[in-house]
This record gives C-alpha cells, sequence and structure tokens, in this order.
C-alpha cells in the first residue's frame, strides 16, 4: 500500500485526527525504529570508535600547533605569529592562496548553478531518457585519477590561457569538472524526490510561464539540494591539491604545502582551520537535508 | 471502424442548468462568468514516434457539459485530455474552446482548470498559497486573491485548512485543494485526469459526488478520465467509451449501458454473458431462444452474442442448468450457473433466492434484444 493511500485511511479513521493537528511543518518527528536497526549501546559504540579515528589526528594536529619548539612548553605563539607576521609579508602566499581559493571556489559554484543545475532540470521535464546519460558523464570524473586528468588538461589550458589568461580563477574550469560527481549526486536526490514534472504541468494549467515555473515552483523545491551542491563544491575546492600543483597555480593547498617546508606550525594551524571550516558546511548540509525530509515527511 | 458513433443524445446538463437563481452556497466571484465554453475536438490524430496514440478523434462537449472518457489502461483517454489541456501537442486535427482554434496556443494561456491523478500540490506553499497561485499568475491583487481563495476552500468544504501544508493533508483533501487551485480561476474547461485513482474506495466516492456538485453548480465544462465504469457512468452526462486511440462509442450512461454500439462496449460496461450464437438474418439464435438484433452487426452465421445478467432469469422450465455459485451483493444476488450444453451463464436475480451450489435449475432468457460480435 501506498504512503498516500495509508494517509487516506488514516485521516478517516477520527481518532487520527488530534495527530494531524499537532503536526507542524519542520519540527523533527521521532525516528522510528526498524527491526534491524542496532541497539542504542551498539549505536554509541560505533560513533565513539569512529569519532576517536577522526578526533585523535586532529587533536595531535592542535596539539602540535600549541607546541613552543622543543621546551615542551604550549602557548598561541604561533597563532599570534601568523598575524604579526603579516605585515613582513612572511605568510603572504598563504594568503594569496586562501583569496585564489575562494575566487575559484565562486566561479566552480557558478558554473555547477549555471551549467549544472539547469541542465538537470531540462533533463527531467523534457528529455528523461538522457537521464541516464547525463548521470555517467558526471559520474565520470570520479573515476579517473586527478593525475591522469592533468595530462589531459595540460594542452586544453594552453588554449584557456590564450583566451583568459593565466589567472588562477581559470583553475575552476578543471575544478568544476572534477566536481561534477559531488554535485550531481544531491541535486539528482532531490529531483527525484520532488515530482517535478507533476508540478510543472500542475503550474503551466495555472497559468504560468516556464520562468514562473522554474522560479516559483523548481527553484524552491529543489533548495536543499542545490545548498548541498555548492557546499560540497566549496569543500572539494578547498581540499583540491594535484591540479593546482601540476598547472603551476596557488592556491589554499599548494600554499599549505609550500609553507609546511618554511614553518610546520602554521601549515598545522590552517590544515585545522580549514578543517574546522568543512565539519561546518557539512552540518549545514545535514541541516538542510533533515529540513526537506520534515518537509516531505506526512 | 468509426471513430466516433455520433449518436450524441440529449444532454441533461442543458435544460437543467439554472441561470443562477438558486442560492448555492458559492461566493459570487465563483459563480460562473457566464455560460461554460463548448468544446471541439476534430480529428485529432497523435503520434508517438510511429506509434498512433489518437486515431482520429472527435468529440464534442456542449457548454457546461460533464463529459467522462472512459476505457481500459493505454486507450489514450489521458492522451485526449492532455491534448485538450495543451501538455501534449498534436500531430494532425483542431482543438476548439469557445469556437477558437487552440492547436497552438500554449498551456499557460488556454484558461483551463486541471486536477491531476499524481497529488500535485506544490509542497513548499500553503494551502492558501497553492490556491492563489493561478491568481497571482493572472496578476490578482493581493486582497481579491485572499478572498477568492477563501471562497473556494469554502466550497471544498477545507476553508479552515488554509495554513497547511500538503504533506499534513490526507489523499482526499489534497485533491480537494487541487479541485479548489483549478477553479479559483474560473477557468473555461475543467480537466480532471484520474483525480480519484490515488483515493480509496469510500473517499472516492464522496469526493466523486462532490465534484459532481460543484461542477452542476458552477456550470463549467468538464472533462473527467477515469478507467472506473462506475465512476463515469454515475458522474457523467456522456460517457465516451475508448479503445484503442478511438472512441468507440459516445452516449448518456443509460444508452451505453442498455444500447452499447459495439461487444466491446458491451462487455466493458457492467458485465455480460459471452455466449456462442448464430446470426439469422436479424435475428440471433441463441441457446434455443430467437432475440432481436441490437444495431448491425456481421452479416450471418456464426456470432458470439453479450446477454446482461439482469435478462437471464430462472424459470420453472426452460434450460437445465446447475448453479456453480452464488455471490450476495447487497441489493441483489448473482449466480453462475452451467447449462447442460456447457457454457457459463450469470443470472441476476432477487436476494430472497438462494441457490445452493451443486442445484438443479432453469434459466431462461428475456426477449431483448442483444449486441453480437463476428465468432473467430
Amino acid at each position: 500500500m501506498s504512503a498516500p493511500e495509508v494517509e487516506a485511511r488514516e485521516a478517516q479513521a477520527p481518532h487520527v485526527v488530534p495527530r494531524l493537528v499537532a503536526t507542524r511543518a519542520g519540527r523533527p518527528q521521532k525516528t522510528p525504529r526498524y527491526a534491524a536497526a542496532p541497539s542504542a549501546l551498539t549505536r554509541w559504540i560505533i560513533l565513539g570508535v569512529t569519532g576517536v579515528i577522526f578526533i585523535v589526528p586532529i587533536l595531535a594536529m592542535i596539539e602540535f600547533s600549541l607546541r613552543q619548539g622543543q621546551t615542551g612548553a604550549y602557548g598561541f605563539e604561533h597563532y599570534a605569529a601568523i598575524f604579526t607576521a603579516g605585515e613582513a609579508g612572511t605568510y603572504d602566499v598563504l594568503f594569496q592562496g586562501i583569496a585564489n581559493s575562494i575566487g575559484i571556489c565562486i566561479v566552480t559554484v557558478a558554473i555547477v548553478l549555471v551549467l549544472l543545475l539547469p541542465t538537470m532540470i531540462l533533463v527531467e521535464l523534457k528529455y528523461p531518457k538522457l537521464r541516464g546519460v547525463l548521470e555517467f558523464v558526471c559520474i565520470i570524473p570520479i573515476t579517473i585519477p586527478s593525475i591522469v586528468l592533468v595530462v589531459g588538461f595540460i594542452p586544453v589550458y594552453q588554449v584557456v590561457a590564450r583566451l583568459f589568461g593565466s589567472n588562477a580563477w581559470t583553475l575552476a574550469f578543471a575544478v568544476g569538472i572534477i566536481v561534477l560527481p559531488y554535485a550531481f549526486r544531491p541535486i539528482a536526490a532531490n529531483l527525484a524526490a520532488v515530482e517535478v514534472v507533476t508540478l510543472s504541468e500542475a503550474a503551466r494549467s495555472l497559468g504560468a510561464n516556464w520562468g514562473h515555473v522554474l522560479w516559483r515552483v523548481i527553484l524552491p523545491n529543489l533548495r536543499p539540494g542545490i545548498l548541498s551542491a555548492c557546499f560540497i563544491t566549496i569543500a572539494v575546492v578547498l581540499g583540491e591539491y594535484t591540479i593546482a600543483s601540476f598547472l603551476s597555480q596557488n592556491t589554499f593547498q599548494t600554499a599549505l604545502v609550500l609553507v609546511q617546508h618554511t614553518d610546520p606550525y602554521v601549515a598545522v594551524i590552517f590544515a585545522v582551520f580549514a578543517l574546522v571550516f568543512a565539519f561546518i558546511l557539512l552540518l549545514i548540509i545535514g541541516r538542510l537535508g533533515s529540513l526537506g525530509r520534515n518537509r516531505r515527511a506526512a | 471502424m468509426s471513430s466516433i458513433s455520433a449518436r450524441t443524445a440529449t444532454t441533461r446538463q442543458m435544460g437543467k442548468r439554472q441561470p443562477g437563481g438558486r442560492e448555492s452556497g458559492l461566493g459570487r466571484s465563483l459563480r460562473p462568468a457566464g455560460e461554460g465554453a463548448g468544446v471541439e475536438l476534430r480529428n485529432v490524430v497523435k503520434y508517438y514516434s510511429s506509434q498512433r496514440a489518437l486515431n482520429g478523434v472527435n468529440l464534442s462537449m456542449a457548454p457546461g457539459e460533464f463529459v467522462a472518457l472512459l476505457g481500459p489502461s493505454g486507450c489514450g483517454k489521458t492522451t485526449v485530455l492532455r491534448a485538450l489541456s495543451g501538455l501534449e501537442s498534436v500531430s494532425e486535427g483542431h482543438i476548439e474552446i469557445d469556437g477558437v482554434d487552440v492547436v497552438n496556443t500554449p498551456v499557460n494561456r488556454r484558461d483551463i482548470g486541471m486536477v491531476f491523478q499524481a497529488y500535485s500540490l506544490f509542497p513548499h506553499m500553503t494551502v492558501t498559497q497553492n490556491v492563489e497561485f493561478g491568481l497571482r499568475m493572472r496578476r490578482v491583487d493581493a486582497a481579491s486573491r485572499r478572498r477568492r481563495a477563501s471562497e473556494a476552500l469554502d466550497m471544498v468544504g477545507l476553508g479552515t485548512f488554509g495554513g497547511r501544508y500538503a504533506h499534513q493533508l490526507s489523499g482526499g483533501q489534497q485533491q480537494r485543494v487541487a479541485l479548489a487551485r483549478a477553479l479559483v480561476t474560473r477557468p473555461r474547461v475543467l480537466l480532471l485526469d484520474e483525480p480519484l485513482s490515488a483515493l480509496d474506495a469510500k473517499v472516492r466516492v464522496q469526493l466523486r459526488d462532490e465534484i459532481r456538485r460543484i461542477q452542476t453548480e458552477l456550470g463549467i465544462t468538464t472533462l473527467f478520465v477515469t478507467h472506473d465504469q462506475e465512476e463515469a457512468l454515475a458522474v457523467a452526462d456522456r460517457v465516451a467509451v475508448m479503445r484503442e486511440g478511438n472512441i468507440e462509442q459516445i452516449g448518456t450512461p443509460e444508452d451505453l449501458y442498455t444500447r452499447p454500439a459495439t461487444s466491446f462496449v458491451a462487455t466493458f460496461i457492467g458485465l455480460s454473458n459471452a455466449i456462442d450464437a448464430e446470426l439469422v438474418g436479424n435475428e440471433v439464435r441463441v441457446l434455443n431462444a430467437a432475440l432481436p438484433l441490437l444495431g448491425t452487426g456481421p452479416a450471418s452465421g456464426a456470432v458470439t452474442a453479450y446477454i446482461r445478467p439482469e435478462d437471464v432469469s430462472f424459470a420453472s422450465s426452460g434450460l437445465g442448468a446447475t448453479v456453480v455459485a452464488s455471490s450476495f451483493l447487497g441489493s441483489l444476488r448473482r449466480t453462475q450457473v452451467r447449462l447442460d450444453s456447457g457454457e457459463l451463464l450469470f443470472v441476476q436475480h432477487d436476494v430472497q433466492l438462494r441457490p445452493a451450489s451443486g442445484e438443479r435449475v432453469f434459466v431462461a432468457l428475456r426477449g431483448v434484444p442483444v449486441a453480437v460480435d463476428a465468432r473467430q
């Protein structure tokens, strides 16, 4: 029996009505426990073990960044140094790398929003037969090692450099491809969960043109998927090293490697910042995902 | 095969509609602006790649008429509705609403209201926002939007549900909102694409009757697609039975039941006994009775005759038979018997009579005309 049928049946039974009244949009519902689900204790053990595996290196990094030479004492000397050394230009390469990475993030997110998203919506609405092809194309980059991709990119970038110059942001064209599989997934999942075709037909029968359909009906319903795709894109861009390094661009990751040679402490400090930033992004994605679910859950 | 038997019977609707004199409980803005629009489909053909989905469909709907398109799945009934809505283009033919050809008019300009089989409420909007959507697209100002939306919701009995989201409503309530949303713009034509299929039996009947009530009050021309013959017969002024891209017969529910034009209609609408018979001239010789022929059949020879269970009765003498099974259907009882000659027959009779299986009985055919079909 399908969910709507169950609902319709339930709605008839008078005792269910109070539950309906009590339900509010956005309020998280208690997840039902399935027979095969592990017990609370098992879950905590699994969480604990994986948590330790993740937290130990991070704690080690923090511990390392607080060391003061070989003395065995701890302090914020290295953190302070980042700012005081700013005037001397010691870490300029790092700050430049961060700025470049942010630029690449913006262009890559734009590529996802302007190229991938409209293509996916168009395929869903007009050419559903191409869905498999699109998925295949979008997944390919994950199967090819970055190092192999770079070999192919080098001649391509001779052309890119001639057209756009050799600014760091042009790296976004390459990263845009690396990012495809990660950006594709959340949007595809969202598209599958929303009846895009029926909703747009309903909107059009009510007098909406395609612009209205897209802006007022499709995009609001794809918001969680789109935001997830954007955040994952940012996370991937910030973690990308191989391509930037081989195409001789200075990004956050390449700068980290460079700085590490002269000052391992600062490199570790920035690595910790990057990890924290990525965690925050993932938390936001998780929040968005659950918001989307609650909306649809009956 | 003719795509239409143009026995367009009198439309019950025409004589019955009152010019808004009766107090219907509907707000002024939901009253029909004038007459509903007439709809005319002429020789509509639709190909899907090389496959012919519609085979030259002709259908004409009087203003305010409620027509049901009935047929098995894949017969093209939904394609007709989608062609009329503009969601599907047609390969050939003309579609006119109010005498104007709309074949090249996009969906959003056809001024139609539509209710889909799948719940199609916008999940990110409240019920009120959903209902207001069509008005917003027509740039109606906020105050009249709100007033008309609340009137439309009152009409479907959900006046207090405006602040809810679709997922907080049952299936039946969602379809009510969809109906309000489709009607609030006062469209010229209402298209219902199996709106009740996803609902369970009780809600389905309730909503079906409600759709008919609202349609009669608003006087809106309505096309209702369904595969459920009971549904079609219950609500429609006229029913068009479709098969393989053709309209096989169109007529009032009574017409279709008592005078099916083809054996397909005879078997699709209601229950029929299919019995081997012989056609001689205008007479069907079936089970030692001679019955008049309904409509036209093959020239002569071996045919299959279709006889309604209520046209077979138990008798004190006649054809000898043995009772196979008997089922109680509330106000009547239907019993299956095996004739001594081997055929299985359904007999419909009074509930007082309770034949036991294995019992010896006699059955007789009433002298009503029957539909026939050439036998392979």
